[in-house]
């Protein structure tokens, strides 16, 4: 087991740093740069300023520069928000992304997984067409287009729920918490459902209930950790989409948290921010796809001993 | 040995999965609307005397009335509203089902060389996926069409490039199985070279994957293109998709909601649609799935 983990994590390791090394090569590599957007300014200043934030230097030594500052946790200033470092950005905006990016996780796993067991249970129910339904406007509709109906309804209309920003406490929460989770919501249910369909009809289950072991029993004992395998699996794509969506949930409903930073800075060719962003996302998605093979692997001993 | 066998009167394989995806009513009803969408988009246009990037100055941000000739009002620039959404749904299908043609082909061979090669050939080549998949999809697409410099075709490019990846995975998987088969023996037996036994045996052999995993690429490129426009990193105006539209929607939605509903709601049908074929495909082609 402890091989085990050590492998994924050297390859998360490997992963990360190929995905950092080719983000800084794509960014320099793509047309136009930091300071080219500015109002005109004088050749001798742009090179002041392109001094200043060490883009004169050739590139090996910027990346270089680059990856020395992040084994000292600092990943350099901004060139685009004037006075603040990346780190002061990061630690502004994270608690924002990781309240809303948490809470999508919870609600999506509870409702999703409820739903999807319903929908098992009792097929061609009523609750099961309205999972079905539900799993629908998930896949179909995208964020950016439920968000600002959601947004038009709720909060313009009827006044009910903030628009956006984060004034409001937990009220300007609820949306923007709603509208991502729908997404996972939709996947984690239409998974539930199937794979509860399947482990329903293993034959460990039959001899059980021919043992006499009572069915809530069975339900609870015998078929909920084979159900969930595959929930589990989805954990990693599931941080995939809640980063996707925090980045259009952020914009829609005026988050100040890092998604929103991330489109601006590369946008706005902010080299280092753009980079702080990247490493972030890749390390969290990195060590959550390692912690679901690692639970995985901890349920299923199936998986444990593949390699 | 001199009695002929009648060959028994069989039903290809190919037209039985026909046959039960012909039965699949929501799929079909899928079909015919999506055919309808796509034919709208492309036909649409030319029943009007201007085009999506025409202003009528006499008439800007004029609602929804129905009458002729801006059905449904134009935008705060004068511009014809249902014409600029039937524009925008040309480029957004466009780009989706081209998108999902080309990243099929490229994961397909990529997978069949891969799975048909195996050892060290398939090691390096899966290792390599397996590293553009542990990357954050968003941070990949955007940067790609920052690199390729903005426009439709840096768009395009971006989007094939991140999304060949899970049919390449579902090939390689098919291939390899289909590389120990008699068949495939007796062709490299035959003298078959490499590359022709890729072509001719393994790909053919993939192709009912190939159409279920294909299907499921089209609505992920269409919301891939629509997302990235949204954002003002995909299609930029004055050119139309539905990406951009939607967010020109959100930004007047206080006024006025039809500019968000309308592209909003076509392609969330669309991809409704989308979604429908590609499950009736699956339960088509393997109907042991469910």
């Amino acid at each position: 087991m402890l091989r085990f983990v050590g492998k994924r994590l050297w390859h998360g390791g490997l992963t990360l740093a190929a995905l950092v090394t080719l983000t800084f090569f794509v960014m320099r590599l793509a047309p136009g740069g930091p300071f080219s957007r500015n109002r005109k300014i004088s050749p001798e200043v742009q090179a002041n300023i392109e001094a200043a934030f060490h883009l004169d230097e050739p590139l090996w030594m910027q990346f270089g520069r680059f990856v020395w500052g992040v084994l000292r946790l600092d990943l350099g200033p901004s060139t685009r928000h004037r006075d603040y470092s990346v780190n002061d950005l990061i630690a502004s905006g994270l608690p924002y992304s990781l309240t809303i990016g948490l809470w999508a996780v919870v609600i999506a796993t509870l409702v999703g997984v409820a739903l999807g067991l319903a929908g098992a249970l009792r097929r061609n129910s009523a609750t099961d067409y309205l999972a079905g339904l539900v799993g629908v406007i998930g896949i179909a509709i995208p964020i950016f287009v439920i968000g600002p109906v959601l947004q038009a309804t709720f909060a313009l209309r009827l006044d009910w729920l903030p628009v956006g920003g984060i004034g409001e406490g937990w009220r300007s929460l609820i949306l923007p918490v709603i509208v991502l989770a729908l997404p996972n919501i939709a996947y984690i249910s239409r998974l539930t459902r199937t794979s509860m369909i399947e482990t329903l009809r293993e034959n460990h289950v039959r001899t059980a209930r021919a043992k006499g072991i009572g069915w809530r029993r069975v339900l609870w004992r015998h078929t909920l950790t084979g159900t969930l395998l595959p929930v589990i699996a989805y954990l990693g794509p599931a941080t995939a989409a809640i980063i996707t969506g925090s980045i259009l949930i952020e914009t829609i409903f005026a988050v100040p948290g890092i998604g929103r930073h991330f489109v601006d800075a590369a946008l706005n060719r902010d080299y280092p921010l753009v980079m702080g962003i990247t490493l972030l996302y890749g390390a969290i998605l990195i060590l959550l796809n390692i912690a679901t093979d690692v639970i995985r692997a901890i349920l299923d001993p199936r998986i444990r001993n593949e390699r | 040995m001199s009695a002929d066998v009648a060959p028994a009167p069989g039903v290809s394989t190919l037209r039985l999965q026909a046959r039960r995806f012909r039965r699949n009513r929501l799929a079909m009803a899928s079909v015919v609307v999506l055919a309808l969408i796509v034919a709208l988009c492309f036909l649409g246009p030319y029943a009007f005397p201007f085009t999506g990037e025409d202003a009528d100055f006499d008439n800007i941000s004029a609602p929804a009335r129905l009458t002729w000739p801006h059905l449904f009002g134009t935008d705060d620039f004068g511009r014809d509203l249902l014409v600029r959404v039937l524009e925008g749904g040309q480029v957004s299908l466009t780009i989706g089902f081209l998108g999902a043609l080309v990243a099929g082909v490229i994961g397909v061979l990529y997978g069949a060389v891969a799975g048909y090669a195996g050892g060290r050939t398939d090691g390096v080549m899966m290792r390599l996926v397996e590293v553009l998949y542990g990357f954050p999809y968003v941070i990949l697409v955007i940067l790609l069409s920052l690199l390729f410099g903005g426009g439709n075709v840096a768009l395009f490019a971006a989007i094939v490039f991140t999304l060949w990846l899970t049919p390449a995975v579902i090939v390689r998987a098919q291939a390899q199985s289909l590389a120990q088969k008699e068949f495939v023996q007796a062709a490299r037996a035959g003298g078959m070279t490499g590359p022709a036994i890729v072509v001719q045996h393994i790909v053919p052999n993939c192709v009912s994957t190939v159409i279920v995993y294909g299907s499921l690429l089209v609505p992920e490129v269409i919301l891939s293109e629509s997302f990235l426009s949204f954002l003002g990193i995909g299609i930029r105006e004055p050119q139309a998709s539905w990406g951009n539209l939607i967010q020109a929607g959100t930004a007047a939605m206080g006024s006025d909601l039809r500019l968000l509903l309308l592209p909003g709601g076509l392609l969330a049908l669309v991809l409704l649609c989308l979604n429908f074929i590609a499950d009736g495909l699956r339960d088509a082609f393997d109907p042991n799935d469910r």
